[in-house]
């Protein structure tokens, strides 16, 4: 593990916000077992459980809180100036702080999703909204990372994305799908594990190349930006 | 109370400023800024919000000027990583990692920094800053003055040549006070170019006898204090005298043209001069002739505190 990486993750864990991340999760489980406990069909509890919770509110919250902590906080706090004052290249702060964020929310998500999907379903639809998920949670933390960078409102700009974008245009204006990180997911899960529980209308190769397209340019976006990092405008 | 001095770098440093500006919107913050900075310690004197802050940030790479540049040894630091293997940086926030403690959080220092032997490197820097015996603590239990040396303490690490400290003394106690002006003391002694900024006269007077003083964004006055002091000839110099008969002396001086008043009392003489050179040569002649012995003869307005009140007022 980098230095990089070290601290961050100590940073990460050891902040109280990290709380936040369980509750979601717990809940995603909690209603797949009460569902199939209590007999409810899976086509009628699956698609709101596994989508409507899982996909579009437990992932792309979760990578927000994660992906605007790794970088977002230490800019709040001043304490990024730390790692800046070496000689390291910027993509060797970035790609480390990336790499946290993705690996702790796809851990924090992956797990109860694959949970649910296996309730619902099968050990395949598990598996396939497991691994979709954790690489959504490559394309959202990008995003996060790289708005900690664009703007001092990094949360505010995400839930924007996550609840006006994905939540409310992408249900109503279908093209607004081909640009929602939550749709190249379902896609992708749908292709893994092909049921009637998910339903998109983003092609597979699509998703696919546009999942890689936002990961790889946000962070692009986060190199280039973290190279002209401006201390807040102190007159003092 | 000793200081572990750190071994003098092979190569100094020069960090420049060209003409340099910073506006925000319609607010000049630094105005035209022009000055080079060599071994030794020098102070950046202001009242709050003359540009200190700034001009430092865009000393130190971590802002851009609207106009002119900023180089250390010939390489901008703006967008410039490479400047930190030879700069150093104590910041005015107080921002640490509160979750590591002084030991983990200097060696990470050097980890960044990628020296050769990173736990050689910390264990020095924090004898620097004598924090030993609290290095194992986290440095959220730390005072205000402890945070202040751990971050003194990762900024030295790399054992840069250029330091670069934005109110460095800011919550220390009296002690830590007086080690942190030895350090920089025994640092710039060592050939180091090391900067502080400080609003507080006194720890400046202390530090350095070099100054650059900023007012309202503009470099006011630049150099040895007392040298910048004696080039203000619109301003009279004072001089606090006592001496065997202070009346004659006082009648004599009178009639001298680089005398401009002279007030007597109980303690003895308040002399005015235009002219200080003019003056200091022409006290002992007068005193001789008159056949007074000249006791003490004390420049009262060679502080810095004057200095620094003269170029604001200004």
């Amino acid at each position: 593990m980098s230095t990089v990486s070290w601290i961050t993750a100590r940073g990460l864990f050891g902040r109280r916000r990290f709380l936040l991340l369980l509750p979601l999760p717990v809940l995603l489980v909690v209603l797949a077992v009460l569902s199939r406990g209590l007999g409810v069909a899976p086509s009628a509890w699956g698609p709101p459980v596994l989508v409507g919770l899982g996909l579009a509110v437990v992932l792309p919250v979760v990578a927000l809180i994660v992906g605007t902590g790794v970088l977002g906080a230490e800019i709040d706090d001043g304490t990024v100036v730390h790692v800046l004052t070496t000689p390291l290249p910027r993509w060797q702060i970035v790609l480390p702080k990336l790499a946290v964020a993705v690996g702790a929310t796809a851990v924090t998500v992956a797990v109860p999703l694959f949970a649910a999907g296996l309730l619902a379903d099968s050990v395949r639809l598990g598996l396939a909204l497991a691994v979709a998920a954790s690489i959504g949670a490559l394309a959202y933390s990008a995003l996060f990372v790289a708005a900690s960078l664009l703007t001092r409102r990094p949360v505010l700009l995400g839930l924007v994305y996550v609840l006006i974008w994905e939540g409310l245009l992408s249900n109503v204006v279908t093209g607004t799908r081909v640009l929602s990180i939550q749709h190249y997911v379902i896609a992708l899960a749908d292709r893994l594990a092909p049921t009637n529980l998910l339903d998109t209308t983003v092609s597979v190769p699509v998703a696919a190349v546009m999942t890689a397209l936002v990961s790889v340019a946000f962070t692009l976006l986060a190199v280039n930006r973290l190279r002209s990092f401006s201390v807040a405008g102190e007159t003092s | 109370m000793t200081t572990t001095s750190s071994p003098a770098p092979t190569t100094t440093s020069t960090l420049d400023l060209a003409g340099v500006s910073r506006w925000y919107g319609n607010v000049v913050a630094v105005n035209d800024v022009s000055m080079s900075l060599g071994p030794g310690v020098t102070g950046l004197l202001g009242p709050n919000g003359a540009g200190k802050t700034t001009l430092l940030h865009m000393m130190a790479g971590f802002l851009a000027p609207s106009r002119g540049q900023v180089t250390l040894d010939g390489l901008p630091t703006w967008r410039n990583p490479e400047v930190y293997r030879r700069l150093g940086l104590v910041s005015e926030r107080e921002a640490v990692h509160s979750f590591l403690t002084a030991h983990e959080f200097v060696l990470a220092t050097a980890k960044l920094h990628k020296l050769p032997d990173p736990q050689a490197a910390a264990r020095r820097a924090i004898a620097m800053v004598e924090l030993e015996g609290a290095q194992d603590r986290r440095i959220g239990t730390y005072s205000k003055g402890m945070r202040q040396r751990a971050r003194v303490a990762a900024s030295l690490v790399h054992d840069p040549q250029v330091l670069l400290l934005d109110e460095p003394f800011n919550g220390m106690d009296p002690r830590q006070r007086l080690h942190m002006m030895e350090l920089l003391h025994s640092l710039g002694d060592a050939g180091r170019t090391i900067l502080f900024s400080s609003h507080i006269l006194e720890e400046v007077e202390q530090v350095s006898g070099t100054v650059q003083v900023m007012v309202a964004g503009r470099l006011a006055a630049s150099g040895d204090f007392r040298t910048i002091r004696r080039l203000m000839t619109n301003r009279p110099h004072v001089f606090a005298i006592r001496s065997t008969d202070d009346r004659a002396l006082a009648v004599a001086l009178m009639a001298e043209p680089s005398v401009t008043g002279v007030e007597l009392g109980r303690d003895g003489l308040t002399v005015r001069a235009g002219d200080y050179g003019a003056f200091t040569r022409v006290l002992p002649k007068v005193a001789l002739a008159r056949g007074v012995r000249v006791r003490q003869l004390l420049p009262e307005d060679e502080s810095l505190e004057s200095v620094f009140s003269y170029l604001v007022e200004a």
